[in-house]
């Protein structure tokens, strides 16, 4: 293990966002982006599943391949494996084929689907070229579910073991140095402190130790719920739900309060069991890397709203 | 095939009750557990597997092919492998449970399903070593997540076609995956059977080139290097001799999940962005003429957050909650004791409050969601949220009561 202290997350100029399915992947990409953005940097945020969420993020209008700006310095595009291909022919080959791409592209649609690792090469390609050459201070990717982020981040070296020559080979060694460089590159793994996630997590920090050359900058810590009760409050609690003085809290609020308490026990339960978990993420976590915890959102509506409530809050986290 | 004893349709003819899981359950022999990553997908697969199990007397196998394996966590099983293992009856008696059937349960493993895939379907001893052997096979059976769909399927089509079970349910990747795991037996069909592949698999260098393909050669060998495309091409010539096998089985496949003995369950929670994934995929569905047997919405929060009557309480509880501290002080303990402390009175009930109308904003919206679906299954079926993790029977069992008739 290197001692030498990491990397401040938004001092890296490429840091790719991932984390299980339904734990505010995008939420988290967003908002670091726009937080970034909010520091003065210039800042490109690429979605990398084409799903088509990012804008909703913004209230921008839809994304697409070619950036656009969504706020103030904060540019967002979707990544997009043919319109990289072509890009990357026209830019790198000089190949003159804008005209007729179509069945250069499908035959290329074909070996990329034949060929493991060319399209991962192709969309990874894109973001690394626009970190090296793009004026951007910071790159964004929103990537894949934590279940797929080892192929696409191991395709570099995947490819250099099975390619020798040739440009794609040329492509994955400076693809490599950049992405090895943990002064420049970063993974954020976002999770939510529940027992499946944390597990992923667990396991993601360790196959990206073995199979990649990434460094985990930080793990986010996304909804975490408050705690209802202080010191000796919760005993306050306790006698409170006990039927005679839930009785006359009835009477005096001329209504039920058990609900409200039903509700109160729920919040406290889950609140408990969530802690358990986070402490089996901290253990399972390489103490070197910080742990960013956002609250819990009772809106759980998404918009540019919330990216900025969660933009403060990892800010906060992050010492700003 | 064992009989099943579970009520099918065709026993109540005539006036039919409103199907049910367990309706669906009994009459279907392959049931795909589909959704957005992270709403329970592999945990509601298993606890309508085991409800099968229990409740029909049947043979029931649980398929997750999931990456990430968590079937194993879920049932409480450490490492169920490739192969079928059966869950031992010792992990019903202690969770005091006498099933009349049998749960099975097996994880995928990609790259050991691609190899038995290849011992089957190659022609000669010779043949299925050199691809065994051949780099490039090793990496698209070993890492890239392409394959991984089609095998889910083609995994899942050879063990129905044992015969060995009546009902498999299977637990498949996060929805886009989804959606590719249905296209998966197809599009290698197309892709086995494209023009491009014969041009790949003339021996490289000595083909035909005409102005048709030369631009595709042109940029190959620029970007992948004359080797690698070498290699590619000697993959594929390895390959074609189990091609007429493959497409054959590509089809069958995408037959046997279109089949009426098929359905889908689509699971969600009522969060908006899982919500509207789950939407998508199950018009897909429609659209495929697949059919959509369930929707199950996971950690519903409970039906009292929403009451008006509990906003008014809770409000009362806020604005007034120093003068009901001062009423119920006395009652909770004497004075100068820790419990009669009005101050830490009015804070709890403070809490109390805010902490239901914070769930309140989540609930209602939750109903809001819900109320707006714009699909319609045979199933509507809601599971509350539980206020304990999922990790054994028993766990699975009272998720599965819940959604179950």
């Amino acid at each position: 293990m290197p001692s030498e202290p990491m990397t401040p997350l938004l001092d890296r100029k490429l840091v790719v966002v991932t984390g299980k399915g339904g734990t505010g992947k995008t939420t988290v990409a967003s908002a670091l982006a726009l937080l970034a953005a909010g520091q003065g940097k210039k800042v490109l945020i690429c979605e990398f599943d084409a799903k088509g969420e990012l804008a909703g993020y913004y209230e921008s209008p839809p994304t697409t391949f070619k950036e656009k700006e969504v706020q103030p310095g904060l540019f967002a595009m979707t990544m997009d494996t043919e319109a990289s291909l072509r890009e990357y022919l026209k830019l790198q080959l000089h190949v003159p084929i804008v005209g007729r791409i179509g069945p250069v592209a499908k035959a290329f649609d074909f070996l990329a689907t034949a060929a493991p690792g060319v399209r991962e090469i192709l969309s990874l390609g894109k973001i690394c070229w626009e970190v090296r050459d793009g004026d951007w201070d910071m790159v964004v990717v929103d990537a894949q579910a934590s279940g797929h982020i080892v192929g696409l981040l191991a395709a570099p070296q995947a490819v250099n073991g099975l390619v020798s020559v040739g440009l794609i080979r040329t492509q994955t060694g400076w693809m490599l140095e950049m992405l090895s460089d943990p002064k420049i590159t970063g993974l954020v793994a976002v999770c939510t402190p529940e027992e499946m996630p944390v597990s992923e997590t667990i396991e993601l920090a360790d196959r990206v130790r073995a199979e990649t050359t990434v460094e985990l900058a930080a793990v986010v810590v996304n909804r975490v719920l408050p705690e209802l009760f202080g010191r000796n409050e919760e005993a306050v609690f306790e006698a409170l739900a006990t039927p005679g003085p839930l009785s006359e809290l009835d009477g005096l609020v001329d209504g039920d309060a058990g609900p409200l308490l039903d509700a109160a026990r729920l919040a406290v339960t889950m609140r408990r069991t969530r802690s358990t978990h986070l402490d089996r993420l901290r253990e399972g976590i390489d103490p070197g890397v910080p742990l960013l915890y956002l609250p819990y959102l009772f809106s759980r509506s998404h918009g540019l709203r919330t990216t900025k409530q969660v933009a403060g809050s990892l800010g906060e986290e992050l010492g700003f | 095939m064992a009989t099943r004893t579970g009520r099918g349709a065709k026993d109540v003819p005539g006036d039919a009750p409103a199907p049910t899981l367990n309706s669906l359950m009994a009459t279907k022999e392959i049931v795909v557990a589909c959704g957005p990553g992270g709403v329970g997908k592999t945990t509601t697969a298993a606890a309508s597997a085991l409800m099968a199990a229990v409740n029909h007397g049947s043979k029931v196998l649980v398929l997750t092919v999931d990456p990430a394996k968590r079937l194993a966590n879920a049932l409480g099983l450490d490492g169920i492998g490739n192969t079928e293992h059966r869950v031992p009856d010792s992990a019903f008696t202690s969770a005091g449970l006498k099933p009349r059937g049998q749960l099975w349960a097996a994880m995928l493993d990609t790259k050991e399903s691609w190899d038995s895939l290849i011992r089957q379907h190659a022609p000669d001893e010779q043949t299925r070593d050199e691809i065994l052997a051949n780099p490039l096979y090793q990496n698209i059976a070993g890492r890239f997540v392409q394959s991984h769909d089609y095998i889910a399927m083609e995994r899942l089509y050879e063990i129905h076609s044992t015969g060995e079970y009546d009902l498999i349910v299977v637990d498949t990747p996060p929805t886009r995956n989804a959606l590719d795991f249905l296209d998966a037996p197809e599009r290698l069909a197309d892709f086995f059977s494209s023009r491009l592949l014969r041009w790949l698999i003339v021996p490289y260098r000595s083909k035909l080139i005409n102005v048709a393909t030369k631009p595709f050669y042109q940029i190959s060998d620029r970007i992948l290097g004359t080797e690698f495309m070498g290699d590619i091409s000697e993959f594929f010539i390895l390959f074609q001799t189990m091609y007429d096998g493959f497409v054959e089985r590509s089809k069958a496949v995408g037959r046997l999940l279109s089949d009426r003995r098929t359905t889908f369950i689509v699971v969600s929670t009522l969060e908006a962005t899982p919500l509207r994934e789950a939407e998508f995929f199950a018009e897909q569905l429609t659209e495929r003429k697949l059919h959509l047997g369930a929707i199950v919405l996971n950690k519903v929060l409970p039906d009292y957050l929403q009451g008006r009557a509990g906003t008014k309480v809770a409000e009362a509880m806020k604005d007034r909650a120093e003068d009901l501290a001062a009423e119920l002080a006395p009652r909770l303990g004497a004075a100068g004791d820790q419990l009669g402390d009005p101050t830490q009175i009015a804070r709890v009930l403070t809490e109390v409050a805010d902490s239901f109308l914070n769930f309140q904003v989540v609930a209602l919206r939750e109903m809001e969601e819900r109320a707006s679906l714009a699909v319609a299954p045979d199933v509507l079926a809601t599971v509350p949220f539980f206020d304990t993790d999922i990790h054994d029977l028993n766990g699975l069992l009272r998720l599965g009561e819940t959604i179950w008739d």
